[in-house]
């Protein structure tokens, strides 16, 4: 573009800065909104108008976090039934409570339950999908292989189903093997979905890789095996990082399996706090906490990663 | 190539020294392929079993074989039709809003404007997030008597989503909010890849802004808002998690949800097997689209 700036460019470039931060304040005011609804006290959560200023608090946190270890004496089945769902969730944990006092566990409450088997499942799919998608993509780029571009179709046509579709027959297989509610079923199931997507993310960062590199290293002696160990994966690190980031997301969040394969013992949180809403006033300022804790680690990540999401997420399309 | 030297060439030092560049091979890609078969390809011939049988999962009654009568059954339903044309509906509003306001944010971002790696990195968040917990949330925003939507936009006591007619833009609403930055991300790669001299050219020529945009920008960017637009089309076809929770008005039945409903909620095993089978067949064909352009734009 030229240097010297008519009248009309200048005013053309400001318009668009202010369209850009009306455009910004429009997209981030849900993720505000959530984030500091978790910060307010029941009574202010669902005021009209809404409560922009307020004195912060951690009592959402506290009751989504309350011990079954602490809790009470059961209560009577009316009350139960007045009471909002954090409450009877403490109720139904009293009574854990009672049992697990005689057998010396403690246990935590059902949200943190969740949250944990989200950890659980999401990090050890994670590692399987991308150690087993680092290794295939290798294979794929450096060595012939037969019909290619079928198995490489194959491989990402799985990702294509929908989760409902596949989730019919995992399920009745599952429940015939005695994976279903388990924490191995859902970790098997987020590994074959985030296998082909690190297949093929990971085949874009290792076709960047000179293989003179190896070539090099074997002609100095190294094995193939040592030459792949030594000098391809620490080239390819980055890229290892950002589909390790981007598997731990899809895992984090997938909902529709986890709905269909797990009731309790493993669910994670994506079906479990939404559940929490069905009947009566709900106590928005416990869920916001709940969503908002949930959404952090990925908030967190996207930040940290930002500049190697972007050819993670287009396949290796563009190139930055 | 190599596996070639190395039948030819037993003694190759390849060959010779640790593993065969052959069993590498294998080594590395048989495990995912086979693990992608059992985990994939057989529950699909499963279900493409029981689409034959009058299976139910909740009885364990055996499964009775019926032949084609459960396609038979889901083709002239006149409900199953009416499913795949809400979804077509909402597939066509949120697919053009997100190219609308996505590749509208990429122009807007594609010049010097401060602090421009912040914003574009703030601007991806929505679609990082659980489309679940996410629609958990607009339900919050959308609530008619205390939800921010209806206060800031002054519309009273508007109902979003217990308005029939207006709860599946409702949905689509949310699926636009978090999915136009993914437009946003390719069109912004796109843009950035338009050689900078043919603008020179066309400010030499004195073309006006129309021009430019419909004779450089838009032509260029195209292929790759073509995936874009692909990809997004073919999500929004397998849309369940925000829409399920968000609405439950018959008028926003997504195939998704209608196919939920009948394999875990009525037990329908055999019934809905089939209807995964139609639905299957779709994907395919959109996936076979989508894969064709990717290999093009990746050729360029």
């Amino acid at each position: 573009m030229s240097e010297v700036k008519t009248r009309g460019e200048v005013f053309a470039n400001r318009a668009a800065i202010a369209a850009v931060f009306v455009a910004l304040i429009v997209m981030l005011t849900p993720i505000y909104w959530i984030a500091s609804t978790a910060f307010k006290p029941r009574s202010l959560a669902t005021t009209i108008p809404p409560t922009v200023f307020f004195e912060p608090t951690l009592t959402p946190f506290a009751k989504l976090f309350v011990k079954r270890s602490q809790l009470r004496q059961p209560v009577e089945e009316d009350v139960y039934a007045a009471a909002p769902w954090w409450e009877q969730q403490i109720y139904d944990d009293g009574e854990q409570a009672v049992k697990n006092r005689k057998t010396g566990e403690i246990t935590s409450s059902g949200y943190a339950d969740r949250y944990k088997n989200s950890l659980i499942v999401s990090i050890i799919s994670t590692f399987l999908a991308v150690s087993m998608g680092t290794l295939t993509a290798y294979g794929f780029s450096r060595f012939r292989v037969p019909g290619e571009n079928d198995w490489l179709f194959f491989i990402l046509s799985t990702r294509m189903l929908p989760p409902v579709v596949v989730a019919i027959p995992m399920f009745l297989m599952y429940r015939a093997v005695g994976l279903y509610d388990t924490h191995a079923g859902l970790i098997i199931l987020y590994t074959a979905f985030n296998l082909s997507f690190a297949v093929w993310i990971m085949k874009g960062f290792i076709d960047e890789i000179p293989r003179e590199y190896e070539e090099a290293a074997l002609v100095d002696g190294y094995t193939r095996l040592q030459a792949f160990w030594k000098i391809v994966l620490p080239e390819a690190l980055t890229g290892i990082a950002a589909t390790a980031v981007l598997c731990f997301i899809v895992a984090w969040n997938e909902y529709a399996f986890a709905l269909m394969m797990t009731s309790r013992n493993a669910q994670t949180a994506p079906p479990y706090i939404p559940s929490q809403v069905g009947s009566g006033l709900p106590d928005w300022s416990v869920i916001a906490a709940g969503a908002f804790l949930f959404l952090l680690p990925v908030a967190i990540f996207t930040f940290l990663l930002r500049n190697h999401l972007l050819r993670g997420m287009s396949f290796g399309a563009i190139r930055k | 190539m190599t596996d070639v030297i190395a039948r030819l060439e037993p003694q190759s030092r390849a060959a010779t020294r640790g593993l065969s560049d052959l069993s590498i091979r294998n080594l590395f890609i048989i495990p995912t392929i086979a693990f992608l078969i059992i985990f994939n390809v057989f529950p699909l011939l499963y279900s493409l079993w029981t689409s034959f049988t009058d299976f139910r999962a909740s009885t364990t009654a055996p499964a009775n074989w019926v032949g084609l009568a459960n396609y038979r059954e889901l083709l002239s339903d006149p409900f199953i039709w009416r499913n795949f044309t809400i979804t077509a509906k909402y597939v066509l509003i949120s697919v053009t809003g997100q190219v609308f306001v996505g590749f509208g944010l990429a122009m807007l971002l594609n010049r010097a404007i401060p602090l421009k790696g912040l914003i574009t990195t703030l601007l991806l968040l929505p679609m990082m997030l659980s489309m679940a917990v996410v629609g958990l949330f607009w339900k919050l925003l959308y609530d008619p008597s205390f939800g921010i939507i209806n206060y800031f936009l002054g519309l009273g006591k508007f109902e979003w989503l217990a308005n029939p007619d207006v709860a599946l833009y409702a949905v689509a609403i949310v699926d636009i909010w978090m999915w136009s930055p993914f437009v946003m991300l390719l069109s912004l790669a796109g843009l950035s890849a338009v050689p900078k001299h043919l603008y020179e050219a066309a400010e030499i020529d004195r073309a006006g802004p129309f021009y430019t945009f419909f004779r450089i920008t838009l032509p260029l960017v195209a292929p790759i808002l073509m995936i874009a637009i692909i990809f997004r089309t073919m999500e929004a076809f397998k849309t369940f998690d925000h829409a399920y929770i968000l609405s439950s008005q018959p008028t926003t039945e997504l195939i998704a949800i209608r196919l939920y409903k009948m394999a875990f909620l009525e037990w329908q095993t055999g019934l809905s097997s089939a209807f995964a089978y139609i639905v299957l067949i779709m994907v395919v064909a959109i996936t076979n689209i989508y894969v064709k352009y990717l290999n093009k734009a990746k050729a360029r």
